[in-house]
């Protein structure tokens, strides 16, 4: 069932457009990310589900009832944000019990929704303090309490983990995760911009860039099938690397020529107008592989170790014009010396072709 | 001219003797402990050590001569009669209990007390919330904070307009009687009217301190963090329950402060009652009443006792105030 459906909606601030078109549609029990670079509108469109923006155009409907007008408390839904927002005036009981006194509920109804919360939460020993009193980890627990005792119907997190440090960013994430799993019907909106919470979190990931929405699918399914340049250099870390190239054969499978290398073969399909064409080779970093000079088709320069003894992470000089540094990122240590000539290869089916609009060959239809 | 001339001499001159005090000072510690030969560790050691009194000196000794000084001599003068040259004991203080002017002032001074910093710090209040919400809020801000800066004297004369009463057959020329009369009602001498006189000087210190709470509270309503607003608003409050709830609890202190630095204005209030009615009319309050007895009584002694009574009201609030407004800060 859908839970959440964006149709052509788009938020102006006067004349400045911040989001267009977004179409998306968000079945009942997904936990969708929605990630990006910063100012892109992530917030917004979260915000805008929650009420607190007004939507400029398009629809927004919530268990198919259109919103756009009702006032948030009316939405089902419930947010944490990223500064928790505490009522620092409050016990912890009472920050949680807020909401529902408001709407006038009978004392034992309110009483068993805390409770509840605050034991899934491990917060019962500090009902009775005040948030001032509570580390941030336990402040950011109380702010999801406080969401979990409204049982809305869509739970909305603007970058709830940013302000923890990293360990207990980890362990808060988990939570979320545990959290998510106790709850198999509740539907989860989550902004990040950290690609390992999206990762890991996400049923759907959203990635959003400078108002549009670039992509949207399974975390896996991104990284493998990048849908343009702007995703595929977002999501992975380093980011992949891409070659300007030159489709020589066109078929079932391209070959083309780099600029500056060799010849390879890509098992992807291409047309015959494609012959010629300029394109973008995209490799993974942790996709290349040290092969002799017969078997690969690129060639570089040592500039920077990194050996981080799990992996080591060799920045080479730029292979192209540009000034982007080719990386590898190799399993193992690798004793290479500085400004050492390496052949590089990968295995063709690792390979990502972009076209020079920058959308990806696998995609055209 | 030669006025002119004369101040900026003086100014000058005081500068200067400030200059040369500190400056000098200095260099005659340096002189007394230098910071070089065989001695040098202890030296440096001991001129630290007088070097901050050297500094503090001069405040330290003005704020005895003007403040503590006068605190004791009060003290002292309050055993001594009209004149301060027989000892009375505690005559002055035994009078003063039984005085019907003296307990005419303290309730009047109860009610200013209850009264004036309530209104003002709540109508200050709502000007902030209110011109916090429209456009033209600054302008509105404005004109609330001018009554500030007038003088309490000032605005009794203002005011003295607005309460003034003329005979029934001519024009009414006071702004209230005016409209009683437009309604149909009778003139009236509002500031002679016993009890009720009292809260119309009242409304004047309300009219000047609402702007001064209202800039003080606009400053801290800014301060809530727009989330705990937005969480509220997800959480179904309307407006009345957000500023209730969330926002005036978050001010708290703040609120405290403005309070209690109206409520030791009001402990003290003097001008106004001076300007409108000298005290008559049942409208006495203890700072004027100390005012009589000081320069229409000419007794030292009462009126030193009245000034301790005063003290000893503000001191406690004072304090209080000053340790609430630490922590907020
Ligand atoms: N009130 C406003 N008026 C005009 N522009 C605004 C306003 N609020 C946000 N914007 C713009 O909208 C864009 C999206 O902002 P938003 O806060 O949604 O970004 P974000 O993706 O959440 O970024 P971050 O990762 O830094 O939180 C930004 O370019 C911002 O400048
Ligand atoms: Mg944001």
């Amino acid at each position: 069932m859908t839970s959440v459906s964006l149709k052509n909606v788009s938020k102006s601030y006067g004349t400045v457009e911040v989001l267009r078109n977004i179409d998306l549609e968000i079945e009942q029990g997904e936990l969708i990310v929605f990630v990006g670079p910063s100012g892109c509108g992530k917030s917004t469109l979260l915000r805008m589900i929650a009420g607190l923006e007004t939507i400029t155009g398009g629809d927004l409907t919530i268990d198919d009832i259109r919103m756009n007008d009702t006032p948030p408390a009316q939405r089902g839904i419930a947010m944490v944000f990223q500064t928790y927002a505490l009522y620092p005036h409050m016990t912890v009981r009472d920050n949680m019990a807020f909401g529902m006194k408001i709407a006038k509920k009978p004392k034992a109804e309110i009483d068993a929704a805390v409770a509840n919360a605050a034991r899934i939460l491990q917060l019962e020993p500090y009902l009775d303090r005040l948030p001032k009193a509570l580390s941030g980890g336990q402040r950011q627990r109380v702010a999801i309490g406080r969401a979990i005792v409204r049982d809305p119907k869509v739970f909305l997190f603007d970058e709830p983990l940013s302000n923890l440090d990293a360990a207990l960013r980890v362990a808060t994430r988990i939570e979320i995760a545990q959290l998510k799993e106790s709850m198999p019907e509740s539907t989860m909106i989550y902004v990040t911009h950290d690609q390992v919470e999206a990762m890991t979190l996400a049923s759907r990931i959203v990635v959003l860039h400078g108002g549009d929405i670039e992509q949207v699918g399974a975390p896996l399914e991104l990284y493998e099938r990048p849908a343009n340049t702007f995703v595929a250099q977002f999501i992975g870390s380093p980011a992949m690397n891409l070659l300007n190239a030159s489709v020589v054969k066109t078929g079932a499978s391209t070959t083309v020529r780099l600029d500056h290398g060799g010849e390879v073969t890509v098992p992807i399909a291409s047309r015959a107008e494609d012959a010629g064409a300029k394109v973008r080779l995209g490799v993974r970093p942790e996709d290349l592989t040290l092969a002799p000079p017969e078997g690969s088709f690129l060639k570089a320069d040592v500039e920077i170790i990194e050996a981080l003894g799990e992996t080591t992470v060799i920045y080479f000089k730029p292979v192209d014009t540009g000034t982007d540094p080719l990386i590898a990122k190799l399993p193992g240590i690798h004793k290479v010396a500085k400004g050492a000539g390496l052949s590089l290869a990968a295995a063709p089916e690792k390979l990502h072709l972009f076209g020079e609009d920058g959308l990806s060959y696998l995609y055209r239809d | 001219m030669e006025q002119l001339l004369g101040a900026l001499a003086s100014m000058a001159a005081g500068v200067g003797a400030c200059v040369l005090y500190f400056w000098g000072g200095n260099a005659v510690l340096d002189l007394i402990f230098p910071a070089r030969g065989p001695d040098i560790g202890p030296n440096i050691r001991r001129a630290n050590m007088v070097r901050p009194w050297l500094f503090l000196g001069p405040a330290l000794v003005l704020l005895t001569v003007y403040l503590i000084y006068p605190v004791f001599n009060s003290l002292v003068l309050s055993f001594y009669g009209p004149s301060a040259e027989t000892y009375v004991g505690f005559s002055n203080y035994t009078w003063l209990l039984a005085d019907p002017g003296f307990h005419e002032s303290m309730r009047n001074n109860l009610l200013w007390l209850i009264v004036v910093p309530a209104a003002a710090t709540f109508f200050g209040l709502i000007a902030a919330t209110l011109t916090d919400n429209i456009g033209w809020g600054n302008i509105a801000k404005s004109l609330i904070f001018m009554p500030m800066a007038i003088s309490f004297v000032g605005a009794s004369v203002i005011w003295k307009f607005v309460y003034d009463i003329r005979s029934e057959d001519v024009d009414q020329i006071g702004l209230l009687n005016a409209i009683v009369v437009a309604l149909g009602g009778e003139p009236q001498a509002w500031i002679a009217l016993p009890f009720w006189n009292n809260f119309f000087l009242m409304i004047i210190l309300i009219w000047i301190q609402t702007g001064f709470a209202m800039v003080i509270l606009s400053a801290a309503l800014r301060g809530i963090p727009e989330e705990t607003v937005e969480a509220a608003v997800l959480d179904g409050a309307n407006p009345f329950q957000i500023f209730l709830k969330i926002k005036v609890p978050q001010i708290w202190g703040t609120i405290a402060v403005v309070w209690t630095t109206i409520t030791i204005l009001v402990l003290k209030v003097f001008d106004i009652v001076l300007a409108m009615t000298n005290g008559q009319w049942g409208s006495q309050v203890l700072a004027n009443y100390m005012f009589d007895w000081m320069f229409r009584g000419l007794d030292f002694g009462r009126s030193a006792t009245i000034a301790l009574v005063i003290m000893v009201m503000v001191v406690p609030i004072m304090i209080w105030n000053i340790r609430e407004a630490r922590k907020d800060a």
